[in-house]
């Protein structure tokens, strides 16, 4: 499974333009186009071969400056005959570049703040409380991936010796059963912990799904990609459902 | 009811409450006390735990008063509560937000226009956590929906009001001042918006 990593860093293509302004020391007010697009499209083949995913919003504006670019390269006597407005093929873009700059800084003066608040704690009511400690339900896409960790956190080695027992998705799903008799909540990756084979990995996923199916189970997260926890289906504990032909 | 109980009512009310009291409310409950002794009582409740050094004090946010800690042990606190501590912000988001709380109301097309990208996944977001919320449809073809912020924005943030956000003006660097002319030839071609909101 190959994951596309969005590049954090820029927000946007006027972002990536702020930041090769900056890093060029231009003035904003007579950015040298040519230069400026080349680098943005030098950047742009980086994120190519870091095999990062393109907004088209980025494409769009290597064609703007492309484009502002053959417009500078006109001769001025032509350019003369042109509205008195349109005197300058960059400005359009110079005002949005500081109409962005503008709230980009709003924005970090908003981040200040918010780290400033997260020390500051008010008393809140029990109801809140509780509702902050709710529970996200873990979508298949969840358990895939962080099934795919638990497969990728095992060392090759691991596999070299050859167990005898095969492991049934049966077996798996009463030990799970077991687990939470004994406790309330099963992190995800603890389940995983004693695993010591491929196939007793698999087998244990499978007992996952198929208690996710009988609807014995249900998978939460505290938060968006956090941890998942597994815990017992409180509306289906009685009567116990009995597993047939797994 | 001598001042001394005044201020006690107005204290115990404050310590009760797990969100911000308008000085409206603390009149309605004191029959129609005058608000600005009120507010001089607040005010001398914040001096008498300063001087004592409290470890908490009454914020002024959201238009009203509340009892907050001293950020100052803010780190012994986040251990505490770990479960209050909700995500921060992304900077797409912060970004977003900013646009609205400065430009509100907002539709969509304003903040993609100034962003250059894709809001959807970020107003969802910022929707989700009650920081935003739909103020109305702007009168323009297709009426698009209008963004603005929520009380949830100034707690979040610990504003009073959004007269506390800061001046747009206030770090636009002198540097980066644009030439007149292109100033006065200002005209938004591209905005779906129809009129833009005043560029200030």
């Amino acid at each position: 499974m190959s994951y596309k990593v969005k590049l954090e860093i820029f927000e946007g293509p006027l972002d990536l333009l702020l930041f090769l302004i900056k890093k060029e020391e231009i003035d904003i007010c007579d950015i040298p186009i040519a230069r400026i697009t080349e680098q943005y499209l030098e950047y742009m083949e980086l994120m190519k071969l870091l095999d990062l995913s393109i907004a088209g919003e980025f494409l769009v504006m290597a064609a703007t400056l492309m484009h502002i670019k053959s417009r500078m390269l006109l001769p001025p006597e032509e350019l003369e005959e042109l509205e008195e407005e349109e005197e300058d093929p960059r400005a359009e873009l110079v005002r949005r570049l500081l109409e962005y700059k503008k709230f980009k800084e709003a924005a970090k003066q908003l981040e200040e703040r918010e780290l400033g608040q997260r020390n500051v704690f008010t008393r809140i009511s029990a109801a809140e409380d509780e509702e902050k400690g709710t529970f996200f339900e873990a979508s298949l896409f969840d358990l895939i991936s962080a099934f795919s960790k638990v497969i990728e956190g095992i060392p090759k080695e691991a596999f070299q010796e050859i167990i005898k027992d095969e492991v049934t998705v049966e077996e798996k799903v009463h030990q799970l059963l077991h687990m939470l008799m004994a406790e309330p909540t099963v992190y995800f990756t603890r389940i995983f912990e004693n695993a010591r084979s491929k196939i007793e990995i698999i087998a244990t996923f499978l007992a996952i799904l198929e208690l996710i199916r009988l609807k014995e189970i249900i998978v939460l997260q505290r938060s968006l990609f956090g941890e998942i926890e597994i815990m017992r289906n409180e509306a289906n504990i009685e009567p116990k459902v009995k597993i047939v032909g797994v | 009811m001598n001042d001394e109980e005044l201020k006690r009512v107005i204290e115990a009310i404050l310590f009760a409450s797990d969100q911000p009291v308008s000085i409206n409310e603390i009149r309605e409950v004191l029959d129609g006390a005058d608000g600005r002794i009120i507010r001089t009582v607040i005010e001398g409740l914040r001096d008498e735990y300063e001087k004592e050094k409290r470890s908490f004090k009454i914020i002024e946010v959201a238009g009203g008063f509340q009892m907050a800690t001293d950020p100052l042990y803010g780190e012994w606190l986040k251990k505490m509560y770990k479960s209050r501590q909700t995500n921060r912000l992304s900077g797409p988001a912060l970004e977003t937000l900013a646009i609205i709380a400065y430009r509100q109301p907002a539709t969509r097309a304003d903040i993609e226009f100034i962003r250059g990208v894709n809001v959807d996944g970020v107003i969802k977001n910022l929707m989700d956590r009650n920081i935003i919320r739909i103020t109305g449809r702007k009168d323009v073809p297709g009426r698009p929906i209008l963004y603005g912020t929520t009380k949830e924005f100034l707690l979040y943030f610990g504003l009073n009001s959004l007269n506390e956000l800061p001046k747009l003006k206030e770090f636009s660097e002198v540097d980066i001042q644009l030439p007149e002319e292109t100033k006065a030839g200002e005209k938004v071609e591209v905005s779906e918006s129809g009129e833009t909101a005043g560029t200030d």
